[in-house]
Order: structure tokens, then sequence, then C-alpha cells
């Protein structure tokens, strides 16, 4: 009936996972039971859960990718404590416990925190940027997003029932087979990775359709903001990285439940397999995440430096070509694998190619910031950081990509503190510039800046401490991964690194306090205007928070920098355009689907993951009918009549009649 | 290679890699062996060569956000420069040329130090057959009959010819202080040579996460004279306990920290029979909690 | 989409100039566009936007088939003693399976054209002759892999045999998936008929179909008939 579940998966043996465990379910039954009692329910079904309001997703993204790396974060906290206690003594996590945090550490931290990071900024701003009021496909967004939150939640309910892999981040096989690993962590990372894969994968295809075939007249390509850019970019990815892990973790689950031989030792099977296919979604996974981040900078830079981004089309060119250069690579994370010296340096060479478009980048930003007006806001501050952080991730990048060198340090902790080096200097960073940079237009307010800046300086100082020693020990051939070690050289080090792990804790200590102090300070940061920044591009000639069809007429886009050269004229003649003429507005219906399919979608890993096939059967079967009973609904839009939008927009224009009037026409 | 890059090299070693904390001993930048010390070479070079671009880049950022403040009224102000072609020469050209660089020497780097490659030495290479097991490692000496568990010796001055295999999951054969590592696959054999020049007993490690006894997949190489060496063969023929197919399979059971062991081997196929899977791969964990197929664990 | 419905009145007023364009990216440099001009007069029709989704939709997938193909290619000579894949094609059912898909594809064609001049009883025809050739093509493969698990032959068997089944087994999903949605398309028909979003759906149905067609094309070529001649 129940499969292979019963009580015992639970482990009450072990105090570590169940605590936690109790205290994230107190924590989140608390919650609910305060929406429940305090009546909350209906505005969040109503409002947030069943919304297809592009704005609306991009936040809850955000959120949840904020929520999710503190679960991460804690992992992480975790790890480095245990690395600073275990020098010829078994810390207080068993091999069995460790090898579980780390590997949730690494698939928590890309898929559910940076990923749905950058998804959600996308989400909120894509669609503002290009002057459209929505992506392609409202609910299809919806359905991703839950899909997503699917996968969290699989991920996390292998705390308390049952394990999570251990097999580091990715499951190699032949240690993922079910000869080496019988447990179903395994099996909870595939089927939390195929169903959240899925979402992405449809986001990936709606972004991609809506830069493509939804912009606003007059916008073309090369009119595009850089993010957007940076967003087709990523998404083409998506599309055509994804399906690639949907179809590994495909042949892994057929390997485990049914016993065939795609990766196993035996019968032919070929692990050399999985490493080159994983990789062939891995490597441009990498810039699925790195890429938003650039277009992020772009836009940061651009606005606070008061100065157009310098060499757009050589941005756009960098950005293409990284975009293709990533397929091209994937072979340098198994340099150790003895594929052969051709091989191996092709693979090397076309590495560090793609360190080219990123130093265009890199000089390109610098570039914008020369003969600008710099203001180091918070959110320009996240992007020097980042300018100065990355480059050094980016050099030892090139070192790990000359084959010989990383003969050396293939695995060590070396490579970790790159690859955090670029994903934390890179990405996070990235995403806190624009959680910082586009929070005005989501909420109405701007964060608090000196929190912010604190938050900051406690993320870099942080980082440094926390993986400027891992680049020594990795030089002192400590390999990654280790539960316990004998090496009493590298503990100062370890302890420094930990160190680092609690400055970073105080950075994100930091911003929980901005949030809270910007919340309840928000009448003084709020940003009437909708143009907190003296924005350049379309989502800042919309009010803060925009309507909820975001503009009331489509902008008419004249020139790269439409919001901008409105802005000039309106300055120029201290006056701003005419009164349009407005029309009733349709906009999507808010539909259930998303949060109900992904209700069955998670009964469908839960009992694949215990082997309780009937349910899966039904999961499947309530899925179809989900999207059936979408399919049959009459009505999809709702309208928003024309007197509305102009009683909305009056608003907007009398804000920005006000600015436009007092602002300085020469700059 | 000219006398510049090298010494420039070295200074970029004594002032980044922390000499006065650790007293210059990180092991993968003091090799004791030619593969090793040719790496070491390569990767000061790139660091080098990077350092030169990167340095400039940082301190131009940081010169840029401090010139163009708002409150400074020196700094000449472009609100609408954004394209220069003499620029974007410039801007594209630095990192090719630092790449056209690096690439050959990545290149030329990954044939010259494919870890395949015989080393050239007046010496006949020593044959040394690798076993990655669940977690111990089985160092197998096919012309002397002998096998050594958890502990390599080899003799200084003398290349040696690695063999790897492993008997269930993959591992990294590594020795820092030599040099290069590779991963050991079960069904496959990969090759590697390595040497050692100095005489000591180097850490060696599995850089690739094979489970739950990983941590303890270490073991110590020992780098003897000739003479030693030869007594070492001598002392493990005259060992007690054979390696046949029936120990082999008791010892591909998962077990960890086992201390270091020699044997007499039964004969010198085994590598062969390991490598072909007529002895078939280690049968993985067989305890846990309930059971295995929930959550596994070490049974030990 | 409501975005293409909206009217497209610009407020700018009167135009003042432009600033330099730095790139001169205007297909029009130094003059107004009062069309707003740039072969983009704004957002696509829905029904454009949905079809071009479900295009990208296809692509996607034909990667995921890619990834099986090049996992099928790497695998095709790991036999582990067992039979390749000269041993285990049936010419007969091969030819049958191929003509069932190819002549459903026919009829998918009909079923469009039926849909295009709202004809609701021919297409309900030419839908039900592309479910049944459909089911056809899935009975002939179901029996064609229980004919190979009774000669020990099955996916568990080898490599080989494990890309084998996946390769064709995905194929035969995706058929079957494409009939519950057939069927599905059928039923809304009979019941919403002709509606504008029904008709889009349809039409990415359609769409689906002939892909597995071009699909099925690739998975006979590798899988049987190179595997054959080899």
């Amino acid at each position: 009936m129940l499969g292979k579940l019963s009580l015992a998966a639970i482990p009450l043996d072990q105090p570590i996972p169940l605590f936690a465990g109790a205290f994230v379910g107190l924590v989140l039954l608390g919650v609910i039971a305060w929406i429940v009692i305090a009546g909350h329910l209906p505005y969040l079904w109503r409002e947030w859960i069943t919304s297809v309001d592009h704005k609306r997703i991009g936040i809850m993204y955000v959120l949840f990718a904020l929520v999710m790396l503190l679960r991460g974060f804690t992992d992480a906290m975790m790890m480095r404590s245990q690395q600073a206690l275990a020098l010829d003594a078994p810390g207080y996590l068993p091999p069995e416990h460790y090898n579980q945090i780390f590997s949730a550490h690494g698939t928590i931290m890309i898929f559910f925190v940076a990923m749905p990071f950058m998804i959600g900024l996308m989400n909120f701003v894509l669609p503002l940027q290009l002057g459209v009021r929505d992506v392609a496909f409202p609910t299809l967004n919806s359905v991703s997003f839950w899909l997503t939150c699917t996968g969290a939640l699989l991920v996390n309910l292998s705390l308390v029932v049952g394990e999570f892999q251990r097999t580091g981040w990715l499951p190699y096989p032949p240690l993922s087979e079910i000869t080496y690993s019988p447990g179903v962590g395994v099996d909870y990372w595939l089927w939390a990775l195929s169903i959240s894969g899925i979402g992405t994968l449809m986001t990936g295809i709606n972004f991609v359709t809506t830069i493509l075939k939804m912009r606003a007249p007059g916008m073309s390509y090369l009119r595009m903001p850089m993010f957007c850019w940076t967003a087709l970019a990523t998404n083409l990815l998506i599309v055509a990285a994804f399906p690639i892990l949907t179809a590994v973790s495909a042949m892994l689950i057929l390997d485990r439940y049914l016993g065939f031989h795609f990766f196993t030792d035996t019968a032919g099977g070929n692990s050399m397999l999985f490493m080159s296919l994983i990789w062939a979604w891995g490597h441009p996974e990498v810039y699925i995440l790195i890429l938003p981040a650039f277009g992020i900078f772009s836009e940061v830079v651009s606005t606070f430096s008061g100065k157009p981004l310098f060499g757009y089309r050589s941005m756009v060119l960098a950005t293409m070509a990284i975009c293709m250069l990533a397929f091209m690579v994937w072979l340098h994370h198994f340099f150790t694998m003895g594929a052969g010296a051709d091989v191996n340096g092709i693979f090397g060479v076309m590495s560090m190619i793609i360190a080219v478009p990123t130093g265009v980048k890199i000089f390109n930003w610098l570039f914008t910031m020369y003969g600008g007006r710099v203001r180091v806001s918070a959110a320009m501050l996240w992007s020097i950081g980042f300018m100065l952080t990355f480059v050094v991730g980016g050099m030892t990048g090139v070192m790990l990509a000359i084959p010989p060198i990383d003969f050396v340090l293939h695995n060590s902790t070396f490579l970790i503190a790159h690859f955090h080096n670029v994903i934390i200097g890179g990405v996070l960073f990235g995403a806190f510039a624009g959680y910082t940079y586009w929070f005005p237009k989501a909420f109405g307010f701007r964060l608090h800046e000196g929190w912010g800046k604190a938050a900051f300086w406690c993320w870099q100082i942080g980082f440094w401490l926390a993986f400027g020693p891992l680049y020594v020990t990795g030089l002192d051939g400590m390999t990654r991964r280790l539960q316990h070690y004998d090496v009493p050289e590298w503990r100062p080090w370890l302890l420094v690194a930990l160190l680092g792990a609690v400055t970073i804790l105080a950075g994100i200590g930091c911003q929980i306090v901005q949030l809270v102090v910007s919340i309840r300070h928000r009448d003084a940061l709020r940003d009437t205007t909708g143009d907190p920044w003296d924005g350049r591009s379309l989502e800042w000639s919309t009010a803060s928070p925009p309507p909820a069809f975001n503009f009331a007429v489509l902008p008419d886009v004249h020139g790269e920098e439409p919001y901008w050269t409105v802005k000039e004229r309106a300055r120029e003649q201290h006056a701003i355009p005419d009164r349009p003429r407005y029309a009733a507005i349709a906009v999507p219906r808010n539909s259930p689907t998303g949060v109900v399919c992904a209700f069955f979608a998670t009964l469908i890993g839960f009992s694949m993951i215990w082997h309780i096939w009937w349910l899966a059967i039904a999961g499947c079967v309530g899925a179809y009918l989900t999207f059936v009973v979408f399919a049959w609904r009459d009505r999809t839009e709702d309208e928003i009549p024309a007197d509305e939008v102009a009683r909305i927009d009056a608003e907007n224009r009398a804000a920005r009649r006000d600015i436009y009037a007092t602002m300085e026409t020469v700059r | 290679m000219s006398d510049i890059p090298r010494r420039l090299a070295r200074i970029g070693a004594t002032i980044t890699l922390g000499c006065g904390l650790s007293g210059c001993t990180l092991r993968v930048v003091d090799p004791a062996g030619p593969v090793g010390m040719q790496e070491r070479t390569i990767l000061l070079n790139a660091f080098v060569v990077m350092l030169v671009i990167i340095v400039p880049t940082m301190v131009a950022t940081l010169a840029v956000v401090w010139w163009y403040r708002p409150g400074n009224p020196k700094a000449v102000r472009r609100p609408r420069w954004s394209f220069s072609g003499r620029v974007e020469i410039v801007t594209w050209s630095i990192p090719l040329l630092t790449v056209m660089f690096l690439g050959s020497m990545a290149w030329i780097g990954s044939h010259d130090l494919d870890p395949g490659k015989p080393l050239s030495s007046t010496e006949t290479p020593l044959e040394v057959q690798v076993v990655s097991l669940d977690w111990k490692w089985l160092f197998l000496y096919p012309e002397a009959r002998v096998a050594s568990l958890n502990q390599l010796v080899i003799p200084v001055g003398r290349p040696v010819r690695f063999s790897l295999t492993s008997a269930s999951v993959w591992n990294g054969f590594f020795v820092p202080r030599l040099g290069s590592m590779i991963y050991t696959m079960n069904g496959m054999a990969t090759r590697l040579t390595l040497q050692a020049d100095r005489e000591g007993s180097f850490r060696g490690l599995s850089s690739h996460l094979s489970g739950d006894g990983f941590a303890d997949m270490t073991f110590e190489t020992r780098a003897v004279p000739q003479a030693a060496f030869a007594a070492w063969i001598g002392g493990a023929q005259a060992s007690t306990d054979t390696l046949d197919d029936d120990a082999y399979r008791a010892l591909s059971r998962q077990s960890s920290k086992v201390p270091p062991k020699t044997y007499r081997l039964a004969d010198d196929g085994l590598f062969d029979r390991i490598v072909t899977q007529a002895l078939p791969p280690g049968p993985g964990p067989v305890a846990g909690r309930p059971d295995p197929t929930v959550s596994p664990r070490q049974g030990n | 989409m409501s975005a293409a419905t909206a009217p497209l009145t610009a407020g700018t007023g009167t135009p003042a100039p432009r600033p330099a364009d730095p790139y001169r990216l205007g297909r029009n440099p130094g003059g107004e566009n009062p069309a707003t001009g740039h072969g983009s007069g704004g957002p696509s029709p829905t029904a454009i936007v949905v079809s071009y989704g479900f295009w990208i939709f296809i692509l996607a997938d034909v990667i995921t088939f890619a990834t099986l193909f090049a996992a099928f290619a790497v695998l095709k000579d790991a036999t582990a003693g067992g039979p390749a894949a000269a041993d285990i094609v049936d010419r007969g059912t091969l030819a049958l399976e191929t003509a069932c898909l190819l002549l459903s594809s026919f009829t998918c064609g009909l079923a469009t054209v039926a849909m295009r001049v709202r004809s609701r009883l021919w297409f309900q025809v030419a839908m039900l002759a592309t479910v049944a050739l459909g089911a056809g093509f899935l009975v002939l493969e179901a029996r064609e892999f229980a004919v190979l698990v009774a000669q020990g032959a099955g996916p568990t068997r080898s490599a080989f045999l494990s890309a084998f089944f996946t390769l064709v087994g995905c194929h035969g999903a995706h058929v079957t998936a494409g009939l519950l949605w057939a069927l599905t398309m059928m039923a809304q028909v009979a019941a919403k008929g002709f509606r504008d979003d029904v008709v889009r759906r349809t039409s990415c149905w359609s769409l689906f179909w002939h892909a597995l067609d071009i699909i099925w094309v690739g998975v006979f070529t590798v899988a049987y008939l190179m595997g054959v001649t080899a």
C-alpha cells in the first residue's frame, strides 16, 4: 500500500535532521495557522497563489529563492563547522549525513536559489522592459513556478522522510546506481529535479517566445535593454540544455527502477556517458545563471553612472558568443578522465575562449562608468564588488581550463573556491544588485541603503575570508567533500573559512534587518515617482508598483533607451507627453491550474520515490484532469475598462509631471 | 622558457602563496617529481600572466569609481559617450591576446603532460597496477608478484607507469606532490606516469567522491632509494598472505581505515580480471536504517 | 493576447528631434518613423505567439530525443554478449508500424483541413482515423516489445537494449500522449466547437503529431535500419 514507506523511514535516531525538520515544520505550520486565523488565506489565494501576473510570480520566485538561500546557507554553515572540527576527529556529522549536507547544499543553491532568483527577476522585469503587459503564456508561468516549489518541497521532505542523495550535487554513476546507493536519496534528487526541470524548461520556452514575439512597437532587437538580451541568451540555453537534463535523469531513473544498464558497471553500461551528458547540460547551466547577472550589472552600472551602456553592440555580441560557446566546453569538467591530449587540449582552449567575451564585458562596464557620474548606491556597490571579485574568479577559471593545471587542482578546494568565486561574486551579487535595484519598482518603496551597504561589506569580506583559504588548501592538495582529514596545516585555513561563513551570516542578517527596517520605514522610503534611480529603460516609465496591466498604453519605442529619450525631451520642454487615448485592457484571469498541478506533481514525485505506484497513477490522472479543466473554461480574460485605466494612469502622469518640472535639463 | 617569466613566477609565488604563513610547503607548488614540477611552472606562469591583466583592471575600476564620484568637480563628464571603435578594439584584443597565449600553453601542456605519456628517462619504468576499492587502495606490482594495500612504495628516480582501475565506483588517484591525478573506473583502465625525484613520504588520496568512506581513502606514498625498494619487495614476497581471487573478493567489500598491508600475488593476471570484469564489481552497501533500500549506512 | 488588441496610439505629441543614434540602428536613420516602424509593430497576435511557443517546445523535445540518440549511438555496441541490433529487428512489424504512423499523419492533415473549413463531422472522422492508426502503431510496438522481452532480449539484458528500448519507448510514450491529447481535442471540439483557443490547441497538437512522425523517421533509421545494415 505504501511502498517502501514506513515509520522507520523517519530518522528518529538522528537528532540533527529531526530537530531541523521539526523546526521548519513548526515554523511552516505557524505561518499557515497565522494566515488562516488572521483571515489572509482568501486574499493570498486570490491575489498570489492563483495569480498569473508576471510581477506577482516574479516576486514569489524571489521570495522563494531567499527562503531557500537560508536553507542552503544552513548546510554551508554545517559543512564549514564540520571541517573546522574534523582534524583527526569525526566532528559532529557522520559521513552518511555530511555527504547529504553537501549534496543538498549544491542542489539547493543552484536549482532553488540561483535559478529561481534569476527567473524571478526576469519574470518581473522582462515584460516591463519590453514594454508589454505580460509574458507570452501567463498560466504556464504560474505552472512553472509551482513546479519549482514542488521540487524544493521534495528536497526538503528528504530531511525528515528517508534521506537525501549523498553523491554530491550531481548523481554521478556508478555511485548513484542502485548497487551503491540503494537508498531513496538519489530518487529524491531525480524526481525533484525532473519535476522542477520541466518547470524551468517551460519558463525558458515562455521567455524566449516573450522576447522574440512580444515587444512594444518599435522595440527592434538592437533596441532591447541589455538585460533582455542576456535573458534571451539564458532562456535559449534553458531550452537547449534542460531537455538533456530531463533525458539523462530519465535514463538514471530507468537504471534504478527497472534495471536498465545505461550507466551501470555491468552489462555494458557506460558511466562516462553520464558524465558527458550531464555536463552538456551542466556547463550551459553555469551561463544560464551568470548571463542574467551580467544583464543586471549592465542595467545598474549604466543607470548609476548616468550614461548609456558602453559598447552596447559589443555586449550583445559577447552575450550571444557566450551563449554559443557554452555548449562547446563541457569536457573541461573531467580532464582527468584520460580522454587524451588532443581532446583535452581542444576543450581547454575552447573553455578559455569564453574568457574573451567575458573580459570584454568587464571592460565595457568600466568604460560605462568612465565619464559618468557614478553614484555608489547599494545596488552599484554590489556591481563594483562583482567586478573586483569576478575577475579573480575568471582568472582561476582560466587556470583550471589549462589541462595540466587541472590535473593537480581538479576536485580540490581550489575548484570549490573558484566556482564560489564566480557564483557568489557573479550570480549572487548580481541577484542582490537586481533585488536592490528593482525592489522599489515591485513594492513602491526603496530598500534601506545603509543596511544594504552593511550587507554588501559583510558578504564581500565574508566571501574572501571563506574562500580565500580554500584556494590555499586546494594548492595544498586538499580535495573537496572531506568529512574529516588528517593534515594539521589545513586546520588554520579552515578556521578562517568558518569565520568567513560567519561573516556572510552577518551579511544575511543585515539583509533580513534591511527588509524589516525598509518595511517599517516604507513611508520615508516611498518611491512616488516610479523612477527612483533616474532610470533609462521602460520599466521606470510606469508607476511603482506597476498596475496589473503594466502600461496604460503600449510605449512607442524610439532608440535604445526609450524612457531616457522621453525623459530628456520632457526635461527640455518641462512638460510630459500629451494625454493618450485610453482603451479597455484585457488581462488574463487568474487560475489555480499551477498550484493544483504542482500538488499532483508532488504526489507523483513522492509516490515514485517511495514506490507507491497507485498514488503515482492517481497523481498523473489528477494532473491531466487539471489541464482539461483549464482548457474547458470559457472566460480567459478580465477586462479593465478605459475609465479605470485613465484614472490609474493619471496618477502616474501627475507624479512624473512634477519631477520633470523640477529636474535639471543639462547634466 | 626564458628566465624572466620564471623569475616573475617565483616572485608571484612568493608574494601570493603565503610563504611566511606556511613555509612554502603547499604540496601542489612544492612537487617532488618532474611531472609536478612542470605543472607547477605552468600554474605559476598562467597565474602571473593573468595577474598582469587583472590587477590593473581592478585598480582602474576603483580609480574610475573614485574619480567620477558625483562630488568631483574636476571630473570631465561625458554622459552621451557610449561608443568608440578604438576602445572596442582594445577591449576585445586584450583578452583575445591573453587567451591566445594561454591557449597555446594549454595545448602544448596537455600534450607534454598527457597522463599516459612516458617520461624521458634512462631507467626502465616500474609497472604498478592500482585498484581503488570501497574504500581502500590496492597496489599491484605484477613483475615482482607482490601487492600492497593502502601504501604505495616506489623507487626514487625511476618512472612509474600506473595502470588504474576501480573495483566499484569511480575514484581519483592523486599524490599531490608527484603531480597529475587520474580517475579510476570499473571495467576500464586509465594510464598515468609519475616519478619521484626526492625521497620522502607523500600523502596520497582519492580525488573523486566514492561514498561514506571517501575521507579515509588516503594512502602513504613512500619514495625510497633503489636498494630499499628492493628490500621492501623482498619483504613483501616473503609475506604469509596471498592475494588471490577469493582474497580480492573479500577485500572488495566495503570497509575503511584498513591498515597498510603487503601480500604475495598469486598470479599477475588479477588486474586484467578486474578490468575485464571476470571478477565482478564490488557489492556495495549491505546495512542501513531501516534497511539499505531506504537509507544505507556503512556496515561497521 | 490582450496587449495585441490594445490601441497603439502613441502619446508622444509633436515629435522632437531625436538624440543621435550612435550606431544608426534605426532602419530609417535621421528621419522620424511615425509608424514606429523598424519591422516590429508591437506584440504578435495570440495565434502566432502560441504556435511559436509550441515550435520552441518541439525543438526542446527534439533535443530530448537527440540525447537519447546520442546515448544509443554510444551504447550501440555494448551488447554484453546479448543480441545485437541485427538480431532484434522484425522487418514486417517495422513496415506496418511505419505505415500506420505515416498514414496517421495524412489523416491528421485531413483533420486540420476539416478544422479550417469548420466541418465538425469530417474533423471527428479524420481524428478518429488518426487515433485508430496511432493506436494500431502502439499495439504493434507493444507486441514487438513483448516478443523481445519473452526472448530474453529485454532492456535489462544489455546497455544496447536499454538504449534501444528507451529510444523507441520514448517515442511510443510521446505517441501515447499524442493520442490522449487527440481524444481530448475531439471531446473539446464536440463540446465547444471551433472556438479560437480550441483551434489553436488543435493546431499545436497537429504540429506535435507531425513532429513525432519526423522523429520516427530518425528512430527508424538509426535504431532499426542502421543496426540491420551494420
